[in-house]
């Protein structure tokens, strides 16, 4: 195999693994060919913020002498995959997408991270986002924005950018991201790729930055709905440093199981009011499909759907200022060289290391948890949070799954919302309410609008259903591929 | 307005954020604009309805305990690699008790 001729957009974890024991490739050389691609080809997205050469190759040389010795290499055996820089890698540079953190090195491996190494995988680097996670477009990011390798004057969406863009560029198979209301099916959709934010607890948050932690998750991007569940195969599961993890057993995700008749469906017709057509018409047509699957398509209703923007941004933005506090000059971060007192070195610190987004909604959540503003604003969106969470066990009674849109619009132009935050957080509509129920979800492409930019049509389950999920958007993968 | 900028600075106090000017004015009128809509939720009647802080499931009430077994926590050199001033494996901040 030629360097010119290498890409990685064809690949799966399967031709992988065929490849390695066919021994048409070493998983060495394949990691090498891996590395050189996505460094050539990164300079046209910004995806990746750091390239991890001796991390992979190490990996990879690790995968090589397993299958010397006739060993299992694990289910990613060689398979390059990329992490969000939100997720802690030992040795290797975190930023978060922050200035802050420009420097951060972590002293310990998120749990996700060592799983998927322990699985065989080889991680080539670590991918841009907006700040802290928060944002819908990675135009918050301190290193630049990422742009959407489907169209590069496009946001790639966010916050998880960088890692829906590689995947979609083909600079890596699989990518981990982290949604908190949205941050891996907004991208996904964006870029033409499939995303899972699994059950609220079923993979570890465990050197996860903690952005809102009632609301935080690790979730897989890849090409294939198949590829994503077995990248949540091996990260799922109960960990002892996450208090908050499940311990549901695992079920398996990856059996193949693509019937989907007699299952319901269940769509909300309050997600489709103001819905633009082009989006609307793409999720509508997968509607069609799944029928022709043998699906049965009900009506449902998700009555408090209006009041989800508001309750999403009063917890994530209250929760995120106490998380954001750590960050005051001393431990993680470098200190403003203005300060002469302790107060100042707190103040200034942080007021030269965050970019504006982060000081916005550290601002409201310090405001909605204020004195005299408690009761009104963060108790009263804890309890709308009960109501749409009950919204969701009320409608899973009559439906196995939920079909929605993911955003209201695809991708967008590169600045083109930059000035109107409040706007931006009303486009998280449809991937919030799930956030806030802690269901699983996802999104698959669904084809494209007349511009060609794709769009993306999202699943819902209930809580541990991730395998209803995975076999719906499966046979609709199969369905229009074919 | 539901929020003005003497309101903004009293915020950025306790947020330990040392907002300039330019950065009142904005946060004033961004922040504005969101709890407009956030208000939204003073229409909804949520008189019994519990708070839910946290998503959970089921599970024995002393699932969350781990067995107690020794290990070997964070290095000394590790905890202070990424400070930005140390000494003596300490974090050193400016004076805060004057003599």
């Amino acid at each position: 195999m030629s360097l010119t001729r290498y890409t990685n957009a064809g690949h799966t974890i399967d031709s992988i693994r065929a490849g390695l024991f066919a021994k048409e490739f070493s998983a060495e050389e394949f990691t090498r060919q891996a590395l050189a691609h996505a460094e050539a080809e990164n300079p046209k997205t910004n995806a990746y913020l750091t390239f991890a050469p001796e991390r992979a190759l190490n990996a990879a040389r690790s995968v090589d002498a397993k299958i010397a010795k006739g060993e299992d290499p694990g289910p990613l055996a060689g398979v390059p995959i990329a992490v969000k820089d939100v997720i802690v890698t030992r040795g290797l540079k975190t930023t978060c997408g922050s200035k802050l953190l420009a420097n951060y090195i972590p002293p310990y491996d998120a749990t996700a991270v060592i799983r998927l190494e322990q699985a065989g995988g080889v991680i080539l680097g670590k991918t841009n986002c907006d700040e802290f996670a928060m944002g819908s477009s990675n135009e918050n990011s301190a290193f630049g924005p990422v742009r959407n390798p489907v169209a590069l004057d496009r946001v790639p969406g966010g916050s998880s950018g960088g890692s829906a863009a590689v995947v979609a560029q083909g600079t890596a198979v699989l990518s981990l991201g982290s949604d908190t209301g949205g941050s891996i099916r907004q991208p996904a959709s964006f870029c033409g790729i499939n995303g899972v934010t699994p059950t609220y607890g079923r993979v570890s948050r465990y050197g996860l930055t903690a952005f809102a932690s009632s609301l935080d998750h690790i979730g897989p991007f890849a090409r294939t709905v198949r590829d994503a569940a077995r990248l949540l195969q091996v990260i799922a599961g109960r960990d002892e440093m996450d208090a908050t993890s499940a311990f549901a057993p695992v079920p398996d995700y990856t059996a193949p199981n693509g019937d989907v008749r007699g299952m319901k469906i269940g769509v909300p017709r309050e997600y489709f009011d103001g819905l633009a057509s082009e989006t609307g018409d793409r999720i509508m047509a997968a509607v069609d499909t799944l029928k022709k699957l043998g699906c049965e398509v009900r009506d449902i209703q998700l009555p408090h759907t209006p009041y989800a923007v508001a309750c999403y941004y009063i917890i994530a933005t209250a929760e995120a200022s106490a998380n954001l506090a750590r960050y005051d000059g001393v431990r993680y971060t470098a200190r403003s060289s203005k300060a002469q007192t302790l107060s100042e070195m707190y103040r200034l610190s942080r007021d030269e290391g965050f970019g504006d987004e982060c000081k916005r909604r550290i601002m409201l959540g310090t405001y909605v948890l204020s004195h005299g503003y408690y009761d009104a604003y963060y108790l009263k969106a804890q309890k709308v949070r009960t109501l749409i969470a009950r919204d969701f066990e009320r409608a899973f009674e009559q439906v196995d799954a939920i079909v929605a849109p993911v955003s209201p619009f695809p991708a967008f132009k590169i600045g083109e919302k930059v000035n109107d935050p409040a706007a931006m957080y009303l486009a998280d509509i449809y991937t919030v309410t799930g956030s806030l129920a802690g269901i699983p979800c996802m999104s698959v492409p669904c084809g494209r609008t007349p511009e060609g930019l794709p769009v993306g049509m999202q699943i819902l389950t209930k809580h541990f259903n991730e395998t209803a999920m995975f076999r719906i958007a499966e046979a609709y993968e199969k369905a229009s591929t074919n | 307005m539901k929020i003005g900028e003497a309101d903004i600075r009293r915020v950025a106090e306790l947020a330990n954020l040392a907002l300039t000017e330019e950065e009142v004015a904005r946060m004033a009128r961004d922040m504005d604009g969101i709890l407009q809509h956030i208000d939204k939720l003073s229409e909804l009647d949520t008189s019994g309805v519990e708070p839910m802080a946290q998503v959970l499931y089921d599970a024995e009430e002393t699932a969350t305990l781990r067995e107690d077994r020794e290990r070997a926590p964070l290095s000394n050199a590790d905890a202070v690699a990424n400070a930005a001033v140390t000494s003596g494996g300490y974090y050193k901040v400016p004076r805060v008790i004057e003599r």
